[in-house]
């Protein structure tokens, strides 16, 4: 019983950061910002998505004892961690990208990359 | 009780479709790889909770492949961005 | 010999992670067991000598693989949470103020860079855009400038970071 309420409440906190990254992505003026709302925002939600299928997972091998929801559970927890690192890394790479092909920072107060000499 | 799951895949996959507005209109090449990166998390968790709606581990298993192919391809991507290449 | 060694045990381990709960011997069956071993020898044969390249084998002492864990359920789940919350508002709102500030890291070897690096993307209103080969320093783009930080040479990795002190807890991990 307890473990069906945090499950719920797990994918509600995932769908809704989800959520709001998409809305992030859709309405900040550039791509630095919008790599912002979907870099943090949607790896969040993502990780407390696959969060949720890990309580589940738990809840239902204690409670019928089958081998395969441990499977579950392990397998959920690698690739949410897969997730987490290769998201970070990639939009490392894309906002290197981005500078490299000469894209400026839009509304920016300050760029010390920009006057560093390539 | 995985009726909370099927919601969860249903507004997953509607997010899905709103990236790609972005994915249509995105003024630079930046912008598009954002978006189809975006597209791919959300393809990841999708896959995950799908794996709990149909009890099969096996899309479990695609996720965690798709995670990493989706890596390499994004790498690949950013490179040619830079001129790297 | 020390690179397959530790190549062998990590691909073993690796193994074990990906096939728990298969059969009745605890939570593994015997030929699973077997299968493991035979495979890991062979990627161990294969392949350490490319996946060990340096002669630096700090990351093999287990006491550093688990203060990794401690690290990111503790200090590191408590910045993301509330890096979230401030990119939510900021999502809401609309008040930004970006900037590209530059950040030495003060890290010496490269999992240490890597770890601080992921580190702030990951958090507060914070992506790295570039880093720099000699000395390390990291550029960091802020969603939202602090007022007087855009005056300011360098700033400290510390003082990106609210509540925990992440760039200690990354020096007790990778140093």
């Amino acid at each position: 019983m307890i473990a069906d309420v945090l499950v719920v409440a797990c994918l509600v906190i995932g769908t809704a950061f989800n959520c709001l990254g998409i809305i992030g992505l859709l309405r900040f003026p550039d791509v630095y910002t919008r790599m912002h709302a979907t870099t943090k925002m949607t790896t969040f939600g993502s990780v407390f998505t696959a969060l949720s299928v890990i309580i589940y997972g738990a809840a239902q091998f204690i409670g019928t004892g089958d081998g395969q929801y441990v499977t579950l559970a392990v397998h959920t927890l690698l690739a949410a961690l897969a997730l987490a690192v290769t998201n970070a890394i990639g939009s490392h790479a894309i906002a290197r990208g981005a500078h490299r092909s000469g894209i400026k920072p839009a509304q920016a107060v300050v760029d010390r990359l920009g006057e560093v000499p390539p | 009780m995985t009726a909370p799951f099927d919601i969860a895949v249903f507004i997953l996959l509607v997010l899905v479709c709103l990236a790609l507005v972005r994915l249509v209109l995105g003024p630079t090449i930046a912008d598009r790889a954002v978006a189809v990166d975006t597209v791919n998390t959300l393809v990841v968790a999708a896959l995950i909770v799908l794996g709990v709606v149909y009890q099969q581990i096996i899309f479990i298993d695609v996720a965690i492949v798709y995670a990493l192919l989706s890596f390499v391809s994004t790498l690949y991507v950013a490179k040619y961005i830079g001129g790297e290449l | 010999m020390i690179a397959y060694l530790v190549t062998f045990i990590m691909a073993f381990l690796l193994y074990l992670v990906f096939s728990a709960g298969s059969g009745t011997l605890w939570l593994w069956s015997p030929s699973e067991l077997l299968a493991g071993f035979l495979l890991s020898l062979l990627t161990a044969a294969v392949a350490g000598k490319v996946l060990c390249r340096g002669k630096d084998y700090r990351m093999a002492n287990p006491v550093r693989l688990l203060i990794l864990p401690v690290y990111i359920l503790g200090p590191f789940f408590i910045e993301v949470t509330r890096a979230n919350l401030d990119v939510a508002y900021r999502v809401i709102t609309g008040k930004i103020r970006p900037g590209i500030i530059r950040v030495p890291s003060g890290m010496k070897t490269d999992f240490g860079a890597f770890l601080l690096a992921n580190s702030i993307t990951l958090t507060p209103g914070t992506i790295t855009v570039d880093i720099s080969e000699e000395t390390n320093d990291l550029f960091v783009h802020n969603i939202n400038v602090p007022a007087g930080w855009e005056t300011r040479d360098t700033v400290e990795a510390r003082e990106l970071f609210g509540l925990a002190n992440i760039p200690a807890w990354i020096r007790r991990i990778a140093e």
